[in-house]
């Protein structure tokens, strides 16, 4: 008897004090998948410069955009934060977005870098490049995405799993590209050329090529310049092992996503919204992005971290990413088909 | 079925003695029973001779087989041992007839299916081969565990407590029924109890153990006519001790008279004594012209037993037939029917 | 009385009902239509991921029995040097989330790592790697999985093992079983329901997980259920791959309690605990030690060194006001939960106790599948009523009263708990059941005669009695609470962070090291209680 009345008491408890309780004060609820130590500072310069009190939740992308969708309405959040196009354009499918872009940032933010609708708006640019064992394996062997697929790299490539969305991504934008049954053969001869089952992270890719594991890896930009940054001497000295190639200079460009932000539906505090949308596209904030984690900024006149100069500039694809969200269940199936595990 | 010699053993736990300097034998075939109060190291006694227990000091043969010394040690489990437990530790996941099965996994499947079915014929539960044991009733349970320890025809069956569990009116009777059973399969036995009835109804041989010395080993009839010692009288049967003084070999004088024994060993003449007398010894007698006052009475059912008072001031019992009420404080004739005085050293305090 | 009872039974079947919301929100996208994911799905990928499943549980299983119940016989049956401390240090790994100890061995193990290295200047070759076993494999992810949820079956055979009535293994002895029979054919048989329970809960965590085959490439069923929700976003083929894994793992169970038939598995006589065990010594002491020293060594005092060398660099940037905010988050959230789950566990094993009812039975039954949903799956499971309830309500107040309610329970730590309690009731379900199945009713009636009403009863007798399974339930659930991850990162409200949160951002962008600190304080904060609670288990005991 006792017990249960405990029970019932503690349930009660806890919803009391669990209460959301929304102050008058200015503020602005973010749902983010950006990991929290790499979106917490930049926001709390933000209330620092603007006073505009940022509530934060992270997450997975997916999980935001599952809630986004069930609350509704009375969802809480008033911006979403993605680290790739695919879920900004799920996101703008499901209907959870409204259109917040306005001539300032359409400006300051290439076209293709941006939803087209105006929906949503890319923060940061992480190219998915090559890494080459600086000893083993000359640049001029090395050329395009497509070439990766060549006989002479059977069992030298790295490349993580295929349940990473920057690899959807990638065979997503090969589709777009290429059309379905090339990408296909191209995902199959990929997997032959593999030199390991799909492991790890991007980082132990480079590990791996370091370690003579392989003599090519697929990664992004940033993992690479989070070693050479590192306080572990032992990620330093594998990052210096390996050397970056830009693929397809000489066509369509290097591969690229964004990470980006967009306005909900229901959003009750639209205005601070669009003011913390500015304040990231500042270049205060496109430098500390840069600095901070080696991420290229999408505005044009913020400076690079030197890690990104030393890598140089590089010709970027062009695509719409909003094709890349299109076509992402057909690029899992074909890797799926093809055995990329 | 082999017999059993236990020699001047000695077993120790953590510096205690739990046994001390134990000798005794059982000869094929025969049925022991060792009595104490708790704690005196007869359940101890059985788990040596189980090989449970290690001992330090003497030696357990079995048959030819010196089974445990102070160099030698056989594990229980080739001993041949049989052992049915105080709780009958029947294995809970298994059926009865599996239970049975346990020990004899050895024999042939046609094999085991005869004996099980001959042992469970034997301890009356044909038809139970598939029940579990928490489906059967404690006494049913004790003698599949009887049944159980019997399988592969130990060379001697060890019973610790086995009917302590049972209510009054079960134990005697499944006590005969285990004696039944063992004399119709031969088997050397020793059985571990507190309750004397229960011996009597069993064993061949008795013996008395306390603070881990066996007193007496003897059959039921020289425990309670001829104890060897004070402890041994007390615990088998009733009976009180009454102060006397040795008059001759053959004399001891008390204050029921001079009593006839046989002393010429142990005692000097004038030696103070103490002197047992057992209820039985007192007859009530109407007629008597010797009148001792009741002081205590307690009904029996089929007798009444009476505290009398003697002249000296001692209490003895006395037994009457159940229709013979006296009142307390009133005064009953009784008559001395006394073969032989039993006839200890001086003892401190009387018993009861 | 009859009345009163009833009233019970229909209580704890509201509350049954309302702690599986989320999983009959699960079971109603069964009756949807499957779509061409699932065709898509079993033409490809899901024999491997059906395969993969069926080996790590193959291999978890001989993993955690080889871990768990040799160390559980030994501490229950022997003195041996150490034994004061092993017995409760064999728990310590199961603070250790599975992800972190792959995260901790795949740095140790890998090319760069001190092992390699070592191996190398000893051999002073380079090909070290070449020969050198693979950690991110499945071989390697059986090992981590059998390395921290060996505990679970450690915990449950060890309370079997000590409570087994000494003469029932002699007896075996005394009918011709040396002692390794007697082990597998009489001590194992009786602690066999406490071992399926261990394995149970072993198991479903390992069907549950994904962090850890994620890394190791190990593709699984949960790795399928993710994969079909974050790759499609396809949240119907997400539950119905879900209620395939629960079903399978109710056939399981199914299958066991079949196999069991009429066996009993209590021993008929409640022995006085203290016996005295045998004292192990010189090589057989040695041996004891080094047999539960292993596990420990492996499963939690290399990985925290790991972790420890990684977070000692950190430590004095990371180590700030807010991290103990983190602390707090963690150890509040579990204690809270762990108190309510054990409640409730209570609650239903009491009236199923007293009804002896199939349905009240097969109720409890199915309250407790919870474990066996992957954390993701069920955060999901639980956002889709919360929030349909929420709008409802805003819903009816906007036409009706003409204000708005906004979302009452979605987002709010009420949800969080809540998800946590239908998830881990089982654990409580399980360690609470098994300590009350130790209550023989016999003893209510005596209690009752002595003239104690229920409360004294539950006072006097019961709590005491199941104090220890109480505070095993309890340190189960407030260390599954502090590791769990994806129920924690859906459905925190704004601004709460977690240990568990903090550890898996830092390892989830591949800084490890960062990811040390954190890791390394969920460790402590579950061992805090761990310590605690068996050392008022010893006492108890002793």
């Amino acid at each position: 008897m006792k017990l249960n009345l405990k029970t019932i008491g503690a349930f009660l408890l806890m919803g009391a004090i669990s209460f959301p309780v929304y102050a008058d004060l200015e503020e602005v609820n973010v749902y983010s998948a950006r990991k929290e130590q790499l979106i917490k500072p930049i926001l709390t310069d933000f209330t620092q410069l603007t006073g505009i009190k940022v509530n934060l939740i992270t997450s997975k992308a997916d999980a935001l955009l599952k809630r986004l969708e069930l609350e509704g309405i009375n969802s809480p959040a008033d911006v979403l934060i993605t680290t790739d196009a695919g879920r900004l354009y799920r996101a703008k499918e499901a209907g959870v977005l409204q259109v917040s872009l306005n001539d300032t940032m359409k400006k300051r933010v290439p076209e293709h870098l941006r939803d087209a609708d105006g929906y949503w708006v890319g923060l940061t640019t992480r190219a998915r490049m090559i890494v080459y064992a600086k000893d083993r394996v000359k640049p001029s062997e090395l050329s395009t995405y497509e070439g990766l697929t060549d006989s002479k790299w059977k069992k030298r490539i790295c490349i993580r799993s295929s349940n990473n969305i920057y690899n959807q991504s990638l065979v997503a934008s090969m589709i777009a590209h290429k059309g379905k049954e090339k990408t296909e053969n191209w995902v199959g001869g990929l997997v032959e050329n593999m030199a390991r089952k799909p492991k790890g992270g991007d980082r132990d890719q480079i590990k791996a090529v370091a370690a003579g594991q392989c003599d090519i890896a697929v990664v992004n930009t940033y993992y690479l310049g989070q070693m050479l940054n590192s306080n572990d001497p032992k990620q330093v000295k594998a990052a210096q092992q390996v050397a970056v190639f830009w693929p397809n200079q000489s066509d369509r460009g290097t591969h690229i996503n964004v990470s980006g932000i967009a306005v909900t539906k229901a959003a009750k505090n639209k205005a601070n919204a669009i003011k913390l949308i500015e304040y990231l596209l500042s270049n205060d904030a496109q430098t500390w992005y840069a600095k901070t984690n080696n991420e290229y900024p999408v505005i044009a006149n913020a400076p690079w971290s030197d890690t990104l100069k030393n890598w140089g500039e590089f010709h970027s694809d062009a695509l719409n990413l909003t094709q890349l969200g299109n076509l992402n269940n057909e690029a899992i199936r074909i890797m799926d088909r093809a055995g990329w595990r | 079925m082999r017999e059993l010699h236990i020699n001047q053993i000695e077993s120790r736990h953590q510096n205690t003695v739990i046994l001390n300097q134990i000798s005794l034998h059982l000869a094929a075939g025969e049925i022991g029973c060792l009595l104490g109060p708790s704690g005196c190291g007869k359940t101890t006694l059985l788990r040596t001779i189980a090989g449970l227990q290690p001992i330090t000091q003497g030696n357990i043969c079995l048959g030819e087989q010196t089974v445990s010394s102070d160099c030698v040690h056989i594990e229980t489990e080739s001993r041949n041992v049989g052992m049915v437990f105080q709780d009958y530790a029947l294995f809970p996941h298994l059926n009865v007839a599996d239970n049975i099965r346990f020990g004899i996994a050895n024999f042939s499947k046609k094999q085991q299916q005869e004996r099980i079915r001959t042992l469970l014929e034997l301890v009356d539960l044909s038809g139970k081969e598939t029940r579990y044991p928490h489906e059967l009733s404690g006494g049913q349970q004790q003698r599949v565990a009887l049944a159980r320890a019997l399988a592969a025809k130990p060379q001697i069956l060890l019973m610790d407590e086995p009917f302590s569990g049972l209510d009054v009116e079960l134990r005697e009777s499944l006590a005969r029924q285990v004696r039944c059973i063992l004399k119709a399969e031969g088997i050397t036995a020793l059985m571990v109890t507190h309750n004397q009835n229960e011996a009597f109804a069993i064993a061949d041989s008795i013996g008395v153990m306390n603070a881990g010395e066996l007193l007496q080993w003897g059959s039921s009839y020289t425990l309670y006519h001829q104890p060897n010692h004070p402890f041994v009288a007390d615990f088998i049967g009733q009976g009180v001790l009454i102060k006397g003084t040795v008059c001759s070999c053959s004399q001891v004088h008390t204050a029921l008279g001079n009593l006839k024994t046989n002393v010429c060993d142990d005692f000097e003449p004038d030696e103070q004594v103490s002197v047992l007398v057992r209820p039985d010894d007192i007859i009530h007698r109407d007629e008597s012209d010797w009148q001792l006052e009741v002081i205590n009475r307690v009904f029996r059912g089929s007798h009444f037993l009476y505290t009398l008072k003697l002249d000296s001031g001692e209490h003895v019992l006395c037994m009457s037939q159940s229709h013979h009420d006296h009142e307390i404080g009133s005064k009953i004739g009784v008559k001395l029917e006394m073969d032989h005085a039993v006839v200890f050293p001086l003892q401190q305090e009387n018993t009861t | 009385m009859t009345k009163r009872i009833n009233r019970w039974s229909i209580l704890t079947t509201l509350i049954a009902l309302l702690l599986t919301v989320p999983l009959w929100v699960l079971v109603s996208f069964v009756f949807e239509p499957t779509n061409d994911n699932w065709a898509h799905l079993s033409d490809t990928l899901l024999p491997v991921y059906i395969i993969n499943s069926l080996w790590l549980m193959l291999g978890v299983t001989i993993g955690t029995l080889l871990l768990g119940i040799p160390t559980a016989w030994l501490i229950s049956q022997y003195q041996f040097f150490g034994k004061s401390i092993l017995h409760w240090a064999l728990l310590l790994p199961m603070a250790m989330p599975a992800y972190i100890i792959a995260y901790t061995y795949t740095g140790l193990l890998e090319f760069e790592g001190p092992v390699q290295s070592a191996l190398r200047t000893v051999f002073e070759t380079q090909t070290v790697n070449l020969w050198f076993p693979e950690i991110r494999s499945l071989g390697g992810a059986i090992v981590m999985f059998s390395l921290v949820l060996y505990p679970y079956v450690y915990l449950l055979a060890r309370t079997s093992f000590a409570n087994q009535s000494q003469s029932v293994m002699h007896a075996s002895r005394t009918l011709g079983a040396g002692p390794y029979k007697t082990f597998f054919k009489v001590a194992l048989p009786i602690a066999r329901p406490a071992i399926i329970a261990g394995l149970t809960l072993a198991l479903m965590e390992t069907l549950a997980d994904f962090g850890t085959v994620q890394h190791f490439g190990v593709p699984t069923f949960t790795t399928g259920i993710y994969r079909t929700w974050t790759g499609f976003g396809d949240t119907t083929t997400t539950a119905q791959l879900s209620i395939l894994l629960l079903v399978f793992v109710t056939a399981l169970m199914a299958i066991e309690f079949w196999s069991r038939k009429k066996a009993q598995y209590f021993t008929g006589h409640n022995q006085p605990l203290r016996k005295t065990l045998p004292t192990l010594t010189g090589h057989q002491s040695l041996l004891a030690f080094s047999v539960c020293l292993l596990p420990i060594l492996f499963g939690f005092i290399i990985p925290a060194l790991q972790l420890l060398d990684w977070s000692i660099n950190v430590a004095s940037t990371q180590l700030n006001s807010e991290f103990f905010a983190l602390v707090w988050n963690s150890f509040s959230l579990a204690f809270v939960t762990a108190l309510i789950t054990i409640s409730i566990a209570l609650l239903l094993l009491y009236v199923k106790r007293a009804q002896q009812h199939t349905f009240i039975d097969n109720t409890v039954r199915i309250a407790g599948l919870g474990y066996a949903i992957p954390g993701v799956v069920i955060a999901v499971a639980v956002m889709i009523p919360f929030a349909w309830l929420d709008n409802t309500v805003d819903n009816w107040a906007r036409t009706h009263l003409d204000i708005s309610t906004g979302l009452l329970l979605s987002g709010t730590l009420f949800a969080l708990v809540f998800a946590y309690c239908f998830r881990f009731l089982s654990v409580a379900l399980q360690s609470v059941g098994s300590g009350l199945s130790q209550i023989k009713p016999s003893m209510d009636e005596s209690a009752k005669t002595l003239g104690a009403n229920n409360w004294t009863l539950l006072k006097r007798i019961h709590i005491p009695l199941l104090s220890s399974s109480l505070i095993t339930a309890f340190i189960l659930v407030f260390v599954e609470v502090l590791k769990e991850l994806p129920t924690t990162l859906i459905l925190r409200p704004f601004n709460f962070n977690t240990l568990s949160v903090r550890a898996y951002e830092m390892a989830a962008d591949e800084r490890l090291a960062d990811a040390g600190l954190p890791a390394l304080l969920i460790v402590i904060t579950g061992l805090i209680p761990v310590i605690i609670l068996s050392k008022l288990i010893g006492k108890r005991h002793a």
